[in-house]
């Protein structure tokens, strides 16, 4: 049955219109989880404030398992599915700019996107910010070009990079989940600070 | 409802399990209709090639990275899934600002800095993440959220040398956010 536009149960257009409503739900869970503010987003890095590790792993887990459900009952073929390509030098390297870039600007693109929606004014100079960064990838393409492309795996999940079944790792997740819980849960009461 | 709740009546936000446990909803959602996860970087970048084709027409003509894209999107680079599902972000964060009484104009700072220099580290903190997304194939949302989603290898890499780095460099900027 799934994917529901792979399969041509809908239509592009369709898909489109989908894709409107499932922004809808995104960005109105991100902003009243509280992702619309840099300093709750920051508090994950000094332990005053752990909403995103909350959030994030919480989606994570649920999408994880969720998928291998449906997929066990074949409502969804997750060979239709797309897999994040893996070029490992690419990746390493941009998750170091981007980590970076959170701790100096307090957002990701999406949620400063919902920051800057309920009227945040760092959140567009962030997003403007955004826009140079890009334009500086896009402008200096042919010089990234051999590095962008470099050590490419394909699109292998972590099971498979592993050597064990995707339902292994699922619950190695889950349970390394709860652990992280458990451990943002202590660092809220020992790094309290007061609320803003 | 946790504990920051009840000490601040003015911000109320919603369980954060609660939230991840919809967030997840809305990603299976995404795969099970679409076929590919959620997103942000993405739609950017499909607004600024769509921008430099009105302002540069001759240049994205022969420039290596938009000869590329155009190829890739034959339909136009603003006709892309990610373009329409950002403006529904804009959309439900908006309404929820507007439920939850959030809607307002400021520069959000910590106390012991100036809004100046926020504004400044934002505008930083922007041009790195702006780059290191398009490097790495996405962003938050795209490459490290939806690509665990899928247990992606490249999405648990992406997760880890986001939040590694950032842990890594906290120390050094604390004093912007504590």
């Amino acid at each position: 049955m799934g994917p529901l536009v792979v399969n041509e149960i809908i239509s592009q257009n369709t898909n489109f219109f989908f894709a409107f409503l499932i922004g809808i739900g995104f960005g109105f869970i991100l902003e009243s989880s509280g992702f619309s503010s840099s300093r709750k987003l920051a508090g994950v890095f000094y332990g005053y404030d752990t909403v995103v590790l909350k959030v994030f792993f919480t989606a994570a887990i649920v999408a994880m398992t969720g998928l291998l459900f449906l997929s066990l009952f074949d409502w969804i073929d997750l060979d239709l599915v797309y897999i994040n390509p893996t070029y490992l030098w690419s990746v390493i390297a941009g998750g170091i700019i981007m980590g970076a870039g959170f701790i100096t600007g307090g957002f990701c693109p999406g949620t400063s996107v919902c920051a800057a929606s309920i009227g945040k004014i760092d959140a567009l100079f962030f997003i403007g910010g955004m826009v140079i960064g890009i334009l500086i990838f896009t402008e200096a393409y042919p010089l990234l070009e051999d590095f962008y492309k470099a050590k490419f795996l394909g699109t292998p999940t972590l099971g498979q990079a592993l050597g064990l079944k995707d339902g292994v790792v699922a619950l190695g997740v889950i349970l390394a989940a709860i652990g992280m819980f458990w451990v943002g849960e202590w660092a809220e009461k020992k790094f309290a600070r007061e609320e803003y | 409802m946790n504990k920051s709740n009840e000490s601040t009546p003015k911000t109320r936000y919603i369980n954060p399990y609660l939230g991840g446990v919809l967030l997840g909803l809305v990603l299976i959602a995404a795969n099970f209709v679409s076929g590919r996860g959620l997103g942000a970087s993405g739609a950017f970048k499909s607004v600024i090639v769509s921008a430099v084709d009105t302002v540069a027409p001759r240049h994205t003509e022969h420039a290596l990275f938009y000869k590329t894209y155009h190829e890739s999107h034959p339909g136009g680079p603003l006709k892309a899934w990610l373009v329409f599902q950002m403006m529904g972000v804009v959309v439900g964060a908006f309404l929820s600002g507007a439920i939850f009484n959030r809607l307002k104009f400021k520069v959000e700072h910590s106390p012991k800095i100036t809004s100046k220099r926020r504004i400044i580290f934002a505008v930083i903190g922007g041009i790195l993440f702006g780059f290191g997304s398009q490097l790495g194939r996405g962003c938050t949302s795209g490459s490290a959220l939806s690509g665990m989603g899928v247990m992606s290898l490249g999405g648990f890499i992406s997760m880890a040398f986001i939040f590694g780095t950032a842990y890594a460099l906290a120390y050094f900027f604390r004093k912007n956010w504590i």
